[in-house]
């Protein structure tokens, strides 16, 4: 199988070589945040359409298909038209947090995205604490929020950035224990390791009831982490035009709407990495000539294969389930995913301590 | 004890019509779609037969349509749409009948309501489901429906008295 760090070794040598370190180093860091950049724009972009092809799909639709062939080219029109938009300033906003929030948004999305092991070597941070660090991250986005709805100056956004914190506080809950149940499986949570682990076998399969308990929560908890439908409710249009981001215009909006999808994307890329084993090929242990046969298709191909399978799942969510109410949420929460979460992080322990798994 | 077992029990019974939901979503998903691409496939469009798309005079093959021009149509119509215009002429038997000029329907005035249509004693009009009514300019909209030349169509041959007549010759 192809590794990806004898590409990143090789450019990392050849700079080496006509540089001193410090300069290397630097033109590096360089390289990867304009890489990293590039590919988060990229894949917003065709997560945005591809949430417009689905949504059209399951309503009996079609979609947009007039810019390029099948409307391919749909999204890349829309976001030349959003970054030429005039970005409104509006009177009575505090305006150093109004413009901030949507940043800080954007960080803790990036800051996630570049903790993702896509394929075998092709990974930006990881160290011995790495998934730990993701979901961290990721939480600042509540911050941003938090701060888009207070700068605003509006009352529809402060209740949409109340209810979209405690939402994501609450839930953070739930995909923390979930995470946690696969790392006492596992026993590390260096992301890299946490997919080498699975070599023999995904973890979904090696943990058998409680793993996939501990998926179905994950799946639950980061679709309500992502503020998507059933749990969209601080954007709940209806009632609160647009919550949070109701007050922002141009691509201060556009920050908003691209972190929503990526941050979907993201969610779905855990889910991979942690349960459905990243970039590892389908192994069976016995079965040797049938690993040969998957390790042939490449790792790249692997991840985002089923990453994609995740993300039409989570879609599939938003298009299938009417919205909840604010209570129901919470409850669904407290009542339910976390009870089920802390029973099965302990029979996780007692099957991991008795070796009852496989 | 009971709580608790509510509390089971509306847990597993969600997560049922959870995935009974998502069952039906997912079928909703594969099913044919129901857009119509417009300009590029519009040979083989399909549009719903009631559709309402403009109003058109049932001719049969040799011209001749059912319109006694009664009125009836005009009178029903609420937006002025449609005019009537006829003459009165003495026919072979000697009686004097309205015999229709012409049928003048205003496509920019119409409802499509199809009051028209429904109280219409002759049938002799009715909607099509042609809709590519876009002109550009009005004059064009005021269609007017009897076909030149067209004439009513004779009542079916009585087989009552046999008398000389037997073919009145309609007034052009």
């Amino acid at each position: 199988m192809f590794d990806f760090s004898v590409v990143t070794t090789w450019i990392d040598e050849g700079l080496r070589g006509i540089m001193p370190a410090s300069g290397a180093i630097a033109i590096e860091c360089v390289l990867i945040g304009v890489l990293l950049l590039a590919v988060y724009a990229v894949f917003a972009l065709v997560l945005i359409l591809a949430e417009r092809k689905v949504c059209a799909a399951f309503q009996c639709r079609l979609g947009p298909n007039r810019v390029g062939p099948w409307g391919s080219i749909q999204t890349v029109a829309d976001m030349v038209k959003i970054i030429t938009k005039e970005i409104i300033s509006i009177r009575h906003v505090d305006s150093f947090l109004h413009n901030l929030a949507p940043f800080l948004v954007i960080i803790a999305s990036l800051l996630a995205f570049s903790c993702i092991p896509f394929a075998k070597g092709l990974q930006i941070l990881d160290f011995n604490v790495g998934i730990l660090f993701m979901v961290a991250a990721s939480s600042i986005g509540i911050v941003g929020i938090l701060l888009a709805g207070w700068s605003s100056n509006n009352k529809f956004s402060l209740i949409g950035a109340m209810r979209s914190g405690a939402q994501m506080i609450s839930y953070e809950l739930s995909i923390g224990l979930s995470i946690m149940t696969i790392v006492v499986l596992s026993g590390t949570m260096q992301i890299s390791e946490l997919v080498e682990s699975q070599n023999d076998l995904w973890f979904i399969f090696k943990g058998h009831i409680p793993a996939c308990i501990a998926f179905v929560v994950y799946l639950i908890a980061g679709t309500a982490e992502t503020n998507r439908g059933p749990f969209d409710l601080p954007e709940a249009e209806s009632e609160l035009t647009a919550g949070y981001h109701t007050e922002y215009s141009g691509m201060h909006f556009g920050f908003y709407y691209v972190a929503e999808f990526v941050n979907m994307f993201i969610v779905a890329a855990i889910a991979t990495t942690v349960f459905l084993g990243g970039w590892m090929p389908l192994h069976i242990p016995g079965l040797d000539a049938f690993n040969q046969a998957m390790d042939y298709i490449p790792s790249l191909v692997w991840f985002l294969a089923k990453s994609v399978v995740m993300v039409f799942v989570i879609m599939w969510f938003k298009w299938t389930f009417p919205r909840l109410r604010i209570d129901q949420l919470i409850r669904l929460e407290w009542k339910y995913l976390l009870p089920l979460n802390l029973v099965n992080l302990i029979v996780m322990v007692l099957i991991v301590a008795l070796g009852w798994h496989f | 004890m009971n709580s608790l077992v509510k509390y089971f029990s509306d847990f597993f019974s969600a997560l049922k019509s959870l995935l009974t939901g998502m069952k039906t979503t997912l079928k909703v998903f594969f099913r044919k779609k129901t857009t119509e691409l417009y300009p590029e496939k519009r040979g083989s469009l399909y549009v719903a037969e009631q559709f309402r798309g403009r109003l058109e005079m049932v001719h049969t093959e040799d011209n001749h349509h059912h319109c006694v021009a009664c009125g009836i149509c005009q009178m029903n119509c609420p937006n002025g749409t449609i005019q009537v215009e006829s003459q009165t002429v003495t026919n072979a038997e000697g009686k004097s009948e309205k015999v229709l000029v012409a049928y003048r329907y205003d496509l920019g005035k119409c409802l499509f309501c199809e009051l028209c249509v429904r109280t219409c004693p002759h049938h002799a009009i009715r909607f099509t489901n042609r809709f590519e009514n876009a002109v550009f300019t009005r004059e064009k909209l005021a269609l007017v429906l009897n076909r030149p030349g067209s004439s009513l169509q004779p009542k079916p041959a009585k087989p009552a008295p046999a008398d000389t007549n037997t073919n009145p010759a309609k007034p052009e």
